[in-house]
């Protein structure tokens, strides 16, 4: 009763704050504002509906982490594809399009292709094995206090790195499709986000990210289908029209990809990335058994792929619409730097594009929407992060286990609270600094470090606590400091001449150094230890394969 | 679970017969989806031009566009193919061996 009170307050709280700060907005762009507004309220209100109702339901930490278990199949593809589906996806891919055409295909190419590789390797062992987070399945046969450690600390710095680029994203958009200020906006996001999250619990992301996916989807495929009816779906005729515009090179690969190596460590980031990453993993708990996790991957694979094509068909649709279009024409900044720059850079070619096909109606939808799709986002990154420390950290490192579901549960809410304020306040610090290297330096760490200590332990007899704590710890600093001393970061952002190392993407040579170190310190471990966890390994593999002894999903 | 039941379902056939043809079916699938997407990257590295050619000689769309576009269907198409199989097949098997040790 205490706790609905409570909630019922910060929903008022969070709705006044949000009125109020759209009549400041309104002053700006008065037309552009309403109908993004009432949808949005109306997304808001929603949503908090669904936290009161989830947070009811949501009793025990087993409900709080993956809610009770008994997610379907259908619903957890849905909730994946939305808590895929960030708004860089939508807006940087349809962006990168809009910009580059062709290259841009090969970008979502690349996010949608670990997918199939979950599937086959990933989704039914980890649900077989694994009760909340990842860790439970690494730290299954090995020792507990460093492999979760390990594992905690590669999901946290994964689940802040993407929160950084979620934020500082999000207080750029609301600022610019409502008006708000940046401040205000990301303050927003972050009480909206840790309201769903410490009140309605996984439950409730579960719902959210429901919600966002089927809202994003629709609103893609409205928007993708009003573009192919003006070349009476004809994509000869669109590409035709779209290369008048931006000349033929827009219809082959440009400069993404540069040279080999590049093309490889690429790949390698946003395969075993995908398959790292705590938030995504972590959603595989939701269901109630291994079929459900197939299934579960099928839809996603599907929701994702047709996304990813919408988008290309989007990009393409802003560069006959939005291109040179002086309605879009950012005429200050043409005045400065010349060629036709858009309102707010090539990442709102699709924002723009909704104008041109829907009118300001449809503009306040898919306004509403990308703000929608950015607090699925950061709440089922939130509630990873958070799990990483109650659950890893707290429950299993501090306490050996001995603590009580309830317990656990009040410090992951905690936690929860505490990671929103640090990620309303590192959406602060970075307003104006550069982040472009920041989700690629947390797909590296999840390919890196999480990746490999998960696989292995899943398939790898041999695999000992030291191997995987010296591997694990090597794949990650090398990600970090070739990400550091590489172009985006030494030369970009620190303005050095050259780079150290001149690669882009370190992850083919991060992933290397974490399976070797893993691999050498396995199989030279000859401690009393090493030899129980190779012995407990068969055991583990048949609950891997077979789900027997395997969590269910709970009564209720 | 204890030794003799991990001994018990070891030496179960059904147990055998699920792990060898899930994993040989699982890896072939792996790599099928890695050698096409490399195939795919590793041309655009290589020789970026080739993907840039038009589907015909009056056309601006390359041949790089339906290419793209069935890398995503084909990703979508494996996880279907293994889906289908292991919820049939594979469980049908994995069904057995929990009822074999229910038995007793």
């Amino acid at each position: 009763m205490h706790m609905n009170r409570i909630l019922l307050f910060l929903i008022l709280g969070t709705l006044a704050v949000f009125a109020s700060g759209a009549i400041e907005g309104e002053v700006k762009k008065q037309a552009l504002n309403m109908s993004a507004i009432v949808m949005f309220v109306i997304f808001v209100g929603a949503t908090l509906g669904i936290t009161y109702w989830a947070a009811k339901r949501t009793k025990s930490a087993k409900d709080f982490y993956t809610a009770g278990g008994g997610i379907t199949g259908f619903q957890n593809g849905m909730a994946i594809a939305g808590d895929y589906m960030s708004a860089a996806s939508f807006l940087g891919i349809s962006g990168l399009v809009y910009l580059k055409g062709y290259d841009g295909l090969i970008y979502s190419i690349g996010f949608l292709v670990g997918w199939p590789i979950i599937l086959f390797m990933i989704a039914e062992p980890l649900r077989n094995l694994g009760k909340y987070t990842f860790a439970d399945v690494a730290s299954y046969r090995l020792r507990q206090t460093p492999i979760r450690t390990l594992a905690a600390a590669g999901s946290i710095a994964t689940v802040i790195l993407y929160l950084i680029a979620q934020m500082v994203g999000a207080g750029k958009l609301i600022q610019l499709l409502f008006g708000l200020e940046y401040e205000v906006a990301v303050l927003l996001v972050g009480v909206l986000m840790i309201l769903y999250v410490t009140f309605g619990g996984m439950l409730a992301t579960t719902w959210v990210q429901i919600i966002k996916a089927f809202l994003l989807l629709s609103g893609a495929s409205f928007m993708a289908i009003a573009v192919m009816a003006h070349y009476d779906f004809s994509f000869g005729s669109l590409f035709a029209h779209a290369t008048e515009l931006k000349g033929i090179e827009i219809m082959s690969p440009g400069g993404l990809v540069s040279d080999p190596i590049s093309a490889i460590s690429l790949a390698v980031a946003l395969m075993f990335g995908t398959a790292g990453l705590p938030h995504i993993l972590m959603r595989f708990f939701t269901v109630s058994d291994a079929k459900e996790a197939r299934k579960s991957v099928f839809y996603a694979t599907g929701f994702i792929g047709y996304f990813y094509i919408l988008t290309f068909i989007i990009g393409f649709g802003a560069i006959v619409m939005v291109f040179q279009n002086p309605q879009y024409l950012d005429a200050a900044k043409q005045a400065i730097s010349g060629g036709a720059p858009i309102l707010g850079g090539d990442n709102m070619a699709a924002i723009h594009l909704s104008h041109a096909v829907g009118g300001d109606f449809f503009l306040g939808f898919i306004s509403a929407v990308a703000f929608a799709t950015i607090l699925a986002v950061v709440s089922g990154l939130t509630l990873a992060g958070a799990s990483a420390i109650s659950h890893d950290l707290y429950a299993s490192v501090l306490k050996k286990g001995n603590v009580d579901s309830l317990k656990e549960m009040k410090v992951s809410k905690i936690a929860t609270v505490i990671l929103g304020i640090v990620a309303i306040i590192m959406g602060i610090m970075f307003e104006k600094q550069n982040i472009a290297f920041v989700v690629g330096l947390a797909f590296a760490i999840a390919a890196s470090a999480n990746f490999p200590i998960l696989f292995l332990s899943m398939y790898w007899k041999k695999l000992t606590t030291r191997g995987a704590v010296i591997g694990g710890s090597l794949g990650l600093l090398t990600a970090v400091v070739l990400v550091i001393i590489g172009p985006t970061v030494w030369v970009d952002l620190l303005g050095n001449a050259e780079a150290i190392f001149p690669y882009k993407y370190p992850a083919l040579f991060s992933v290397t150094a974490a399976f070797v170190g893993i691999w050498f310190f396995s199989i030279t471990d000859s401690s009393h230890n090493a030899e129980q966890e190779r012995e407990a390994f068969e055991a583990q593999y048949i609950r891997s394969q077979t789900g027997i002894g395997a969590e269910g999903a709970s009564e209720h | 679970m204890n030794k003799e039941l991990v001994d018990k379902i070891k030496n179960n056939p059904d147990y055998k017969e699920l792990v060898s043809k899930r994993s040989s079916f699982s890896i072939k699938l792996t790599v099928a989806m890695l050698v096409v997407y490399f195939a795919f990257i590793l041309t655009i590295a290589f020789d970026p031009a080739l993907l840039g050619t038009p589907i015909c000689a009056d056309s601006v769309t390359t041949i790089g566009i339906p290419i793209g576009i069935a890398v995503i269907i084909f990703a979508f198409v494996l996880t279907g193919i293994y889906t289908l199989r292991a919820n049939g097949e594979f469980d049908d098997l994995n069904n057995k061996i929990k009822n074999s040790i229910k038995e007793n």
